[in-house]
């Protein structure tokens, strides 16, 4: 009798999943859930805030789909943008939505400095593309965005780095450190072991970044081979940070700076190589 | 129809002073001699108008309200600078449509935080074609040609209350004897890290 309910139930959810603007007899949205689900799917994000920066990494999927080789390499990302001096974007799911996004991001950011005359307060961002977010979800009868953002800043008031998540349906969350996508559990545990009381130094949060990126992977995504100087990258490593122009009373300026690979190598060998060594040879002991 | 609103920051940028008359006027009559036209936005920012009256309160009074509306929506204060670009910007977007005939003085006081490396009081001159400045002093209406030789010659970084008190005596006797129009009261109010306050003077009922 309860099997019978449960696909009675679900056939039930058919009746009400086509359309976004239906509410289901269970009092849910199921077009936003179903995006949500495209986005479990996507390739796996670490962020993590630092003291002095914002860390993101961020796993290529069609690198490692196609493996690697075929592709053009390019010296921008697909995965991280830059939406104002200040702040940068990771995209996660359907590209073609996220482009939109960042662009609506970038236009209110610039809005926002037309006005007031200076940079957006991070968090206000978060808000106008959730109020973007939300409106695909309510009017319209189109279908929300597959898109999970994840926005890296520096909030001028509070003088502090910052990092929020929107989903497609038009929420957001602040983070200390964050992981999802494919195998998100996983990268989440180590995160709640491993990041400190206090933000860490930027020097410290980039081999977290790899070490969760790891975690997240079925085969390591960063590992001797793929670290290799001449391998093609599978992993965006990417900071935000106040570049030290060593005047005191100048205007700020940030630096976006996206690893090359062999900065990633260079990450590897001095803080994760000696420790898969060391597993390696526990395991063979 | 404001005549006159003038101002001044004082002691290093510690307090910023901003006066207006008082007089409401139409034609040869007079309504009131006690209309408040320095507007405080909240309790850090005052915004003198000069000009045309009722642009002069509908403009600053819908400035007052989107002030507050940042602040509740955003939970953070609007500082001096960006309340300026947002007003300029308010006044340029009409500037071809149907302008606000008003000039304004803005004065704002910002605590020290990580965006100030100490408490910084300042002025702002927004003029009615959406030109905004960042000025030590300033005065707008016929007032100017009398006080700004006064200021030119008598304002420094350093001056104190005090001295701001007697600075602002001597612009307002310099108009109440030279300026064709009876100016008998004006607002003076002062803005400092403990907030607004008017300053007591003769003029000052």
């Amino acid at each position: 009798a309860l099997a019978s309910k449960k696909k009675s139930q679900q056939q039930m959810s058919r009746r009400y999943d086509k359309v976004v603007t239906t509410f289901s007899p269970e009092g849910r949205l199921h077009q936003v859930e179903y995006a949500v689900e495209a986005i479990n799917q996507a390739g796996a994000c670490v962020g993590i805030v630092g003291k002095d920066g914002v860390v993101i990494a961020a796993e290529k999927q069609n690198v490692r789909a196609s493996n690697g080789r075929l592709l053009e390499t390019t010296k921008t990302s697909e995965k991280i943008y830059k939406v104002d001096d200040h702040v940068a974007v990771c995209v996660a799911g359907l590209s073609a939505d996220a482009n939109v996004l960042v662009e609506e991001a970038r236009l209110a950011a610039a809005r926002y400095r037309y006005a007031y005359g200076r940079r957006v307060p991070v968090e206000q961002l978060v808000q106008k593309v959730c109020g973007l977010l939300q409106l695909y979800t309510q009017y319209g009868g189109q279908r929300p965005f597959g898109v999970k953002l994840v926005f890296a800043g520096y909030d001028d008031i509070l003088g502090t780095y910052q990092l929020f998540t929107t989903d497609p349906s038009g929420t957001y969350s602040g983070y200390k450190a964050l992981c999802f996508g494919q195998n998100a559990t996983n990268g989440q545990s180590l995160l709640r072991n491993e990041y400190p009381d206090e933000p860490p130094a930027l020097d410290d949060c980039l081999p977290l970044a790899l070490k969760v990126m790891n975690k997240t992977s079925d085969s390591e995504i960063i590992s001797e081979s793929t670290a290799a100087d001449d391998a093609s990258p599978h992993v965006d490593l990417f900071s935000l940070s106040l570049k030290d122009l060593g005047t005191k009373d100048g205007p700020k300026v940030f630096s976006h700076y996206l690893f090359p690979q062999e900065k990633i190598a260079a990450i590897f060998k001095e803080h994760l190589a000696p420790d898969a060594a060391a597993a390696a040879a526990a395991a063979a002991a | 129809m404001t005549d006159c609103t003038f101002g001044f920051v004082g002691q290093k940028h510690k307090f910023v002073v901003v006066a207006a008359d008082r007089s409401a006027a139409r034609s040869i009559v007079v309504f009131k001699q006690d209309e408040d036209k320095v507007l405080e936005l909240d309790a850090s920012k005052l915004l003198g108008s000069a000009g045309s009256a009722p642009d002069g309160v509908a403009f600053t009074e819908f400035i007052q309200k989107n002030v507050a509306l940042y602040e509740i929506d955003n939970g953070t204060r609007l500082d001096t600078f960006a309340t300026a670009n947002f007003i300029r910007n308010e006044l340029a977007q009409a500037l071809r449509r149907g302008p606000y005939q008003t000039n304004l003085l803005l004065g704002g006081l910002d605590r020290e935080s990580p965006l100030y490396a100490d408490d910084e009081a300042s002025l702002y001159y927004i003029d009615y074609l959406a030109s905004s400045n960042k000025v030590n002093f300033g005065c707008h209406g016929y007032a100017s040609n009398f006080i700004l030789s006064i200021f030119d010659k008598e304002w420094h970084p350093d001056l104190t209350v005090d001295q701001a008190k007697d600075l602002v005596q001597k612009c307002i006797d310099e108009l109440q004897k030279r300026f064709l129009i009876n100016l008998p009261a004006f607002t003076v109010k002062v803005l400092d890290k403990d907030g607004i306050r008017n300053l007591p003077l003769a003029a000052n009922e």
